[in-house]
């Protein structure tokens, strides 16, 4: 079935195709709808759900967490300043093994206060344990919030499913609305080896002395190193029965290109007009849209930046008194190839500021007109 | 799992015997965190009039309704008062624990 519907219904869509349980979450601009349809599913029973009412985006996620312990498939969504709320819980969802799966609207973190896009919200939460995906489509949403409970589930790792603020969220695009039963087939119940039960009562979380903890994080970190490959082991078994394959990065003409764009969210689909408007300029570029930023897929972005012979990397968002995030993680990834390829870092679109084809053609330019970068960022778009 | 109730020290020589979850390793059956408590809950049943609002209350679920009268479980009560403070009838006092 066809419908056309925005990001933000997207993910409850995603949310009651994957028969989640127990919802837990509170409203945020511009998240809000989320709520709202996953609300109405739950009323109107198309979805077989607890729906629970909170004060805050922490006792969202503390809602969760128990329900998650008690063997529920849970399911939440926020956005930048309740993102950033749920900051301690995000630790205790990923160190307690709660495969909690969560919406995230990028939004720019305030101040100033903004409703508008850049990744800051969720990329401060890079070292909380938590698996991140970056859609660039409605489908790819919806898609990505059944492959993530199956990952999350067999890893016990939760993961965050983030899309665009407004480029996405309130964009209407036409999606294809699996079929239930294929859903199901493909998604099987949440089954934890361990659960929160009087008839085995057990305190989760407390106290861990240093005879034991440190092993806690070693698991934690092998079972994130399994991820790639589960992703793709996923999105491939996704792609037999759904017909659309969904992996940990995108390339779009990378084969022959002289240079790479690599770019993250729905700016990698405008990545992709810019790609079409060098090409018939003559230039030979290409876009590396990548998907998941943790666990960073360092093996297929260093096969394919391998080939390139510039690497511009376009971020919406910043690490300060660093550089932009995914520029410094490419760096790192490239760091010993055999083959070195010069990576230039760009930082445009903050809080919402477009980005357009015409973006990349700037960024393609002063990328080709130079050697090796002179300077760690590159703005585009300041007025100065 | 069960090597709690002999009250040994578990400390595991492998990452992998470790379990994925921090957890207590034996069951809270044998963790008796009523031991934490320094003031005791002690109900007057005369005066009781068996609203169930500390059953209610009660953030460890550590009373119980036995033939309609609330019962303190001592083996888990960790003594914070909630129920003496929401008691309507004033009958639970809070008594200094003697250890």
């Amino acid at each position: 079935m066809k419908k056309v519907i925005m990001g933000n219904h997207a993910l409850s869509w995603g949310a009651q195709l994957g028969r989640a349980q127990v919802i837990a979450a509170y409203p945020i601009t511009p998240q809000t709808q989320v709520v709202e349809l996953l609300s109405e599913m739950c009323a109107s029973k198309t979805l077989d759900a607890k729906f629970i009412k909170v004060e805050s985006e922490h006792s969202a996620m503390a809602a969760c967490l128990a329900a998650s312990l008690a063997g529920a498939r849970t399911f939440t969504a926020t956005s930048a300043q309740g993102l950033t709320l749920m900051h301690e819980l995000l630790h205790w969802a990923s160190g307690g093994r709660m495969p909690v799966v969560m919406g995230n609207i990028n939004r720019a973190m305030a101040p100033g206060w903004s409703i508008w896009t850049d990744q800051n919200d969720s990329l401060s939460q890079r070292d909380t344990g938590w698996i991140q995906f970056y859609c660039a489509s409605n489908q790819e949403v919806l898609d990505t919030v059944i492959q993530a409970f199956k990952v999350s589930e067999r890893l016990l790792i939760p993961s965050m499913v983030i899309l665009d603020a407004f480029a996405l969220s309130h964009t209407y695009e036409v999606v294809d609305i699996p079929d239930q039963a294929k859903v199901d087939a493909y998604l099987p119940p949440f089954n934890p080896p361990v659960r929160l039960t009087p008839s085995d009562p057990h305190a989760f979380g407390g106290l861990t002395s240093p005879e034991h903890y440190f092993e806690f994080r070693y698991k934690l970190q092998k079972d994130m190193e399994k991820a790639p490959a589960l992703i793709e082991e996923t999105g491939r078994e996704y792609e037999k029965v759904f017909g659309r394959y969904l992996g940990l990065v995108e390339d779009y003409l990378c084969e022959d290109a002289d240079i790479i764009l690599v770019t993250s969210g729905t700016a990698g689909y405008t990545a992709r007009v810019g790609v079409d408007l060098l090409r018939r300029e003559g230039i030979k570029a290409g876009n590396l849209r990548i998907k998941v930023f943790r666990p960073f897929p360092f093996d297929k972005v260093r096969q394919i930046l391998a080939r390139a012979k510039k690497v511009a990397v376009v971020d919406r968002n910043i690490s300060y008194g660093h550089h932009g995030i995914f520029y410094q993680e490419v760096k790192s990834a490239l760091y010993g190839a055999d083959h070195e390829v010069p990576v230039f870092g760009f930082i445009t679109g903050l809080g919402g500021r477009d980005i357009t084809p015409d973006t990349f053609r700037e960024i393609a330019g002063l990328t080709l007109a130079k050697g090796r970068p002179e300077e760690e960022i590159t703005w585009i778009g300041v007025k100065r | 799992m069960k090597n709690k109730k002999k009250h040994e020290k578990i400390i595991f020589q492998s990452e992998k015997d470790v379990p994925l979850m921090p957890m207590s390793l034996g069951s809270m059956l044998f963790n008796k965190t009523g031991a934490w408590r320094n003031i005791r809950p002690e109900v007057d049943l005369s005066n009781c009039i068996q609203c169930g609002i500390c059953w209610k209350f009660c953030p460890d679920v550590a009373i119980y309704i036995e033939n309609e009268f609330p019962v303190v479980d001592y083996d888990y009560c960790k003594g914070c008062g909630i129920c003496a403070e929401e008691c309507p009838s004033k009958c639970i006092a809070m008594v200094e624990e003697e250890k």
